[in-house]
């Protein structure tokens, strides 16, 4: 009857299954030889090969970078494979292999347009490639590209010629320069002028194969005065052996342009021992070049073994703004470092940092940001919010906040708390009728309310089940 | 044959860190009756409450407490709860984020679930809340706020009156309900405990004040000191309290033939 710690049981994680297909898997090890295998793979043009060679080269110049607050035994970059796609590369939905529809309906997403979610389109990455690209016909009626990074690559090569590294250079930091080498697939979104996006577009991504890495690449460029809201989904089965996942995610917007990016991170955390789970080791930033520019992160982090990521925002067009809002959950052995930067460099830009950090178990979770008004920045604002909750006395809440101004007219604000679960709470719920497990997923759903109110609503609900899922067994 | 109370405690001994808060507290409660329970501070009145209601950090050395002829004691705080046991708290916590009436929906529900009846509908809700809502005068406005947050001291006293509307017990257990309330509240608070009273329903009213008593008149009042109930009475003892004080009692304890000797 009473609220026990310390009696942490195996979280049940329900999208853990293996979908057998026969794949098609680059041997073990990373040389230009592989990376000449994955462009060849993908009938890539020589231009590309070249940037994925020029990354290589760097890379291998470079040292894994030992700064962040998590701990893991060192990665063997030649026991990984740096590719794995189904044998059979279907052409339209009724090629897709029945096996790998399953697998998707499995996981809640139904890739059969007329079974959809409305208003959702769908890219479908599976380990290495892009599957199927839903409602994209129709998007293209309003000139939006929504389709896989491959594709792009053959079909608009001069947008992403133009801008691809422009956020997010190959030589920018070690697990961007390994993805930049040995990008498999992912999303591309190109919004057009004054287009507003019907629907919510979003990419599934799925790692199936065993001892590979995943390295999607996603490139979002919203024109002038357009505006586009991205989700992406992310799980992987059980397995014991850690497997890494660096994305790059660039986003770009233009005068009076607005990309409202989500993601719900669910990747296998590995179980309560701390065995097995994904690194997921990723950069994302977005830059707001034009005037009036708007980038707004919102993250659900409640998987991967370990986290490691910090959504950004670098603030170039006047009055621009960029929001990032977060809820991390480490459970068990969990590790995040995540947070965001905010770098201020036009005139009235103003950012707004939300972030809910949850410990549970022998969970360590570490907020990490950084906020910087440069000398240009003049009226520049920010807001940070910082809170964490600690459930249980063997967990661990971290706060590293960095502050760098340049220009005296700036405005800063920041607030951080950290609270314990309060047993107080969890009585007075339970007095009411509440489970204890109802109780803590009520107590952190309302802590968390103010980040999950900023995603789409489709996704709201499934975050909150999430939470609580994330957070079974962490009081007896 | 004599009916069986609702509630039985007997010869309840209660510590906390060691130390002995109850030391033998016998009562019986009838469907139907309102107790009251007054004492002196300290004397053991709201770790009565919290045991009846669960709390874990009281541990129970000796006695039994029957409730609806079930061993209480070896029952969770939830399923108390949802066998008609509702504390009203001295101390309502804050629940921030968490709708005031998002918290009464799945309490009702969760409730509802453990007696086997189906979650109740939306619109039925809505008109049980407004229904409920007007007796203790709860505006929209707080039903929509995050529980407690920001509630004034009677505000949080009127949601957890109103919270008990809403779920309706079978036992009632209000401890220190009228503590920081004006008198415009407190016959608000009581308003609503007496539009509650029914033959099948039962409340301890835990005060440290006669004054309550005034609104909601017991039908038994029982003085604890020292962690026993040394005097049980009617009503009109409550007045005696309130015009002599509690060292009247002590006296007189001191001075009687304990009852078990």
């Amino acid at each position: 009857m009473s609220v026990n710690f310390d009696e942490l049981t195996n979280q049940e994680y329900k999208y853990g299954f293996v979908t057998n297909i026969e794949q098609d898997i680059a041997p073990r090890g990373l040389n230009e030889d592989i990376i000449r295998l994955i462009s060849s793979k993908k009938n890539e043009p020589e231009w590309m090969l070249e940037w994925r060679l020029k990354a290589y080269r760097h890379w291998c110049t470079m040292k894994e970078p030992k700064w962040h607050n998590v701990y893991y035994p060192p990665i063997d970059y030649n026991n990984i494979s740096y590719y794995a796609a189904p044998k059979k590369k279907p052409e339209s939905l009724d090629e897709v292999d029945p096996e790998l529809l399953k697998t998707y309906e499995k996981l809640g997403i139904p890739l059969n347009e007329q079974k959809m979610l409305a208003g959702v389109a769908v890219d479908a990455v599976f380990d290495s490639v892009s599957l199927i690209t839903t409602f994209k016909e129709k998007l293209a009626e309003l000139g939006i590209i929504f389709c896989s990074f491959s594709e792009a690559v053959l079909k608009h090569p001069e947008l992403v010629k133009k801008y691809l590294g422009l956020v997010v250079p190959y030589t920018d930091n070690y697990f961007a320069s390994l993805n930049s080498a040995v990008f498999s697939d992912g999303s591309f979104v190109y919004v057009p002028k004054g287009v507003r996006s019907p629907m919510e577009l979003s990419t599934y991504f799925r790692i199936n194969a065993e001892n590979t890495g995943q390295f999607e690449r996603t490139l979002i460029i919203a024109d002038e005065g357009s505006y586009v809201s991205y989700l992406e989904g992310c799980t992987a089965p059980k397995r014991d052996e850690n497997q890494l996942h660096a994305a790059v995610v660039e986003l770009i917007t233009h005068d009076n342009a607005t990309i409202k990016y989500s993601t719900i991170q669910n990747w296998y955390p590995g179980d309560k021992d701390g065995k097995g789970g994904i690194y997921n080791f990723v950069t994302k930033r977005g830059r707001c070049l034009g005037r009036n520019s708007h980038i707004s992160w919102t993250q659900v982090e409640t998987g991967s073994a370990i986290t490691w990521k910090y959504p950004s925002c670098i603030l170039e067009g006047d009055n621009s703004v960029g929001e990032f809002y977060s809820v991390a959950i480490t459970n068990n052995r969990q590790q995040a470092d995540t947070g965001t930067k905010m770098i201020h460099v036009g005139k009235n830009t103003r950012s707004n940092i939300v972030s809910k950090g949850i410990s549970a178990g022998f969970g360590q979770n570490t907020y990490r940001g950084l906020v910087q008004i440069h000398k240009s920045a003049d009226g520049a604002r920010n807001y940070t919010q910082c809170d964490s909750m600690l459930i249980g006395d063997k967990c661990g809440a971290h706060t590293f906040p960095y502050i760098e101004v340049k220009n005296s007219s700036a405005q800063m604000e920041h607030e951080a708390s950290t609270s314990k679960i309060g047993e107080d709470q969890i009585f007075y719920l339970k007095q009411r009728g509440l489970s204890a497990e109802d109780a803590v997923s009520m107590i952190v759903n309302g802590f968390c309310k103010k980040v999950i109110s900023e995603l789409p609503f489709e996704f709201a609900i499934e975050a909150e089940r999430l939470l609580s899922i994330s957070l079974e067994g962490s009081v007896g | 044959m004599l009916k069986k109370p609702m509630l039985e405690i007997r010869n309840l001994h209660v510590k906390v860190n060691d130390q002995e808060i109850l030391n033998g507290v016998d009562l019986k409660v009838n469907a139907g009756e309102v107790h009251s329970i007054m004492g002196p501070n300290g004397s053991g009145k709201s770790t009565l409450a919290q045991v009846l209601a669960g709390r874990d950090t009281y541990e129970v050395t000796e006695g039994e407490i029957i409730y609806q002829g079930k061993n209480l004691l070896e029952i969770k705080p939830e399923e108390r709860a949802c066998m008609g046991i509702f504390m009203a708290f001295q101390y309502p916590v804050e629940i921030l984020g968490v709708n005031n009436t998002y918290l009464l929906r799945t309490a009702l529900n969760a409730q509802r679930k453990f007696r086997g009846l189906e979650p109740m509908k939306p619109v039925e809700f809505a008109k049980l809340l407004k229904e409920k809502a007007k007796i203790v005068q709860m505006s929209d406005d707080l039903l929509q706020r995050s529980v407690n947050e920001g509630f004034s001291g009677g505000e949080k006293k009127r949601n957890e009156i109103f919270q008990m509307a809403v779920l309706e017990p079978t036992l009632g257990i209000l401890d220190e309900t009228d503590s920081g309330l004006d008198i415009d509240a407190l016959k608000i608070v009581a308003n609503g405990v007496n539009a509650m009273r029914s033959k099948e329903r039962a409340f301890i009213v835990i005060t440290h004040y006669q004054r309550l008593l005034n609104y909601i008149v017991p039908d038994y009042v029982h003085v604890l000191v020292d962690g026993k109930i040394v005097k049980s009475g009617g009503k009109e003892l409550a007045f005696e309290l309130e015009s002599k004080g509690y060292t009247w009692i002590e006296e007189e304890d001191r001075t009687a033939i304990p009852a078990n000797a």
